[in-house]
């Protein structure tokens, strides 16, 4: 066996790192690529073997047809207002149970932890069908109330665990000195905790984003009015007709795509951070 | 006296939780099993019918096939899932030129999500235009129908989860950078090659986020609904449990039906969870001397 020198070694390892980053991340771009490239084709290069990557005409009409065919600004509407107060709801209110957990000492705080930690776990796939007749019994049916409530009692476990673990990383000192001034512990919370868990709450702002923005199974089990519709069930209805026409289709998809990208390429050191940390994924 | 209610204080804070847990889930959870034993459309009174439904599931081949269909995904894609992924982490914890742009191509996936990437999806694996079949006939090769074929629409859903592996390795880099370098170094003074590297110390450090992968990924595949519900498959050929649910519940309303599902979906879920809990102390390997406390958030900050 012919023996190499470390730096040919060293060299043989960085081509194949190389070969194996080109192509896995290909694999991983090439379908997001192809559907940029379908939602500027018109119907018949769409059916074009070979196919073209880059069609000899844009035809920017199938973003037209994506905001025409379906109402897409209703949609968009009723997504953002979704997604806005689910938002607040989540960040603010986990924040607050974090600060109860992470900074008071009170009877029977651990078992509240624990009891916390296990609705984790729990499949909310229990619980679904009897708050489903519970909203229902309420006429909540076709509202959306049903989608943002819930936020405002406990946000999610999850963000509360991150956040009372973050919570634990800032000094006793502040606050101290706070109290001695006569600052309430609401004010610290306010004026102390939140400024400084900034990172913190970016990331969960942005995971309870792309909970609300990509949910399909919560606007389909409460919204059945065609008015009420978010955008991904608008997709979805798209979906639906008759004779799948791919351009419009990939177009739509795209625009329904783009503010998370946008978020995401913007505010990505906090993704990748918060991903790190949580393991939680879209 | 004022010190009695100061100790309660903290229960303020919390309160929105309690509140949400009585009303959200410890109360929907007594109501779901007593739903899980009637006949209940939830539009007339509820008539209690015992184990009923749980009997009739199981001879529901419906039920059985959707179990089926979930069970095999699961076992493919899980396993798939944790090996791209871990791979991906390894290869791009090298440092070379230009990594942070594989990176986040790589990871792509873990922010795009939704309908729109089930649609994707659907136009990709389409069998006489899609991208798939066309790159797979440069090879010689005439691709299947994909999403059509009972044989082939497993595969297409392990393949699309093996797509997405890019959007997890995150936690593995995350863990791969935790590991102290000391360890290869001394390793490679005792003469260690990279594969008894990886087996000894690679493996083991990372045996927490494999663990704890491993457990989101079972309920996860347990609970695939999105693109299971948009792309289908092979007519219910390839139904998944939570559509099979879904179908019950919002357009069936058999809401007791819907409800046993839910509960045997649960045990299912609780079983392989403890299962995989049991076993951990056999190859999950905590090495709490060697991470100083909490400081792992600070070294983060350096990538």
């Amino acid at each position: 066996m012919p023996s190499l020198t470390i730096t040919q070694r060293k060299r043989i390892q960085t081509i194949f790192v190389y070969l194996f980053l080109i192509v896995s991340s290909t694999a991983t771009v090439l379908p997001l690529l192809w559907m940029i490239s379908t939602s500027l084709k018109s119907g018949s290069v769409i059916f074009q073997i070979p196919p073209q990557w880059f069609p000899d005409s844009l035809h920017w009409e199938n973003y037209q047809r994506a905001i025409t065919d379906i109402p897409f600004f209703l949609y968009l509407k009723n997504t953002v207002i979704i997604t806005f107060f689910r938002m607040i709801a989540e960040v603010f209110v986990s924040a607050l149970v974090a600060y109860g957990f992470a900074r008071f000492d009170f009877p029977g705080k651990n078992i509240w932890f624990m009891i916390l930690l296990s609705t984790i776990m729990l499949p909310g796939e229990i619980t679904m069908i009897p708050v489903f007749i519970m909203f229902s019994k309420l006429g909540w049916i076709n509202t959306f109330k049903p989608l943002i409530v819930p936020a405002f009692f406990g946000g999610q476990a999850v963000f509360v665990f991150l956040l009372r673990q973050f919570f634990l990383t800032i000094p006793r000192e502040l606050e101290e000195a706070a109290l001695m001034d006569g600052a309430s512990r609401w004010q610290i919370f306010y004026k102390i905790f939140l400024p400084l868990s900034k990172p913190a709450l970016v990331t969960i702002a942005l995971f309870s984003f792309q909970g609300s923005w990509n949910d399909l199974l919560g606007p389909l089990m409460y919204l059945n009015d065609s008015n009420k519709f978010t955008l991904q069930l608008g997709l979805a209805m798209f979906n639906g007709m008759t004779k799948v026409e791919w351009g419009p289709l990939m177009a739509a998809s795209l625009l329904v795509l783009l503010p998370t990208l946008v978020l995401f390429f913007s505010l990505q050191k906090y993704f990748v951070e918060g991903i790190s940390i949580t393991g939680i994924k879209g | 006296m004022k010190k009695n209610i100061k100790k309660y204080e903290g229960y303020i804070f919390i309160l929105p939780w309690i509140l949400g847990f009585f009303i959200f889930t410890i109360f929907p959870i007594g109501f779901a099993f007593y739903i899980g034993f009637t006949d209940w459309n939830s539009f007339t009174e509820p008539k209690f019918i015992g184990l009923d439904n749980y009997i009739s599931l199981f001879k529901d081949p419906n039920f059985l096939n959707s179990l089926k269909v979930t069970v095999i995904y699961a076992a493919f894609a899980i396993p798939l899932g944790i090996v791209s992924s871990l791979l991906i982490a390894v290869i791009v914890n090298v440092k070379v030129k230009g990594i942070y742009l594989f990176r986040t191509a790589l990871y792509l996936p873990a922010v795009v999500s939704g309908v729109s990437i089930a649609l994707l999806w659907r136009w990709i694996l389409d069998p006489d235009y899609g991208l798939i079949n066309f790159l797979l006939s440069y090879i010689g090769i005439s691709g299947p129908n994909w999403l059509g074929d009972p044989a082939w629409v497993l595969p297409s859903y392990v393949m699309m989860a093996i797509w997405g592996a890019g959007g997890g390795m995150l936690t593995y880099l995350a863990g791969l950078q935790d590991i102290p370098r000391s360890l290869y170094e001394s390793a490679e003074i005792d003469g260690a090659g990279w594969w008894t590297k990886f087996r000894h110390i690679t493996l083991p450090m990372l045996s927490p986020v494999i663990f704890y992968n491993l457990v989101m990924g079972i309920i996860g595949a347990f609970r695939k609904f999105n693109d299971a519900y948009i792309i289908g498959g092979a007519g219910n050929q390839a139904q998944f449990y939570m559509v099979y649910l879904y179908e019950n519940a919002f357009n069936f309303y058999k809401m007791g039906y819907a409800t046993a599902m839910a509960w045997i979906l649960f045990i299912i879920i609780l079983l392989l969870t403890l299962l995989v809990f049991k076993t951990s102390p056999l190859w999950v390997f905590y090495s709490g001397e060697l991470e100083n406390g909490k400081k792992k958030k600070t070294k983060n900050k350096s990538r």
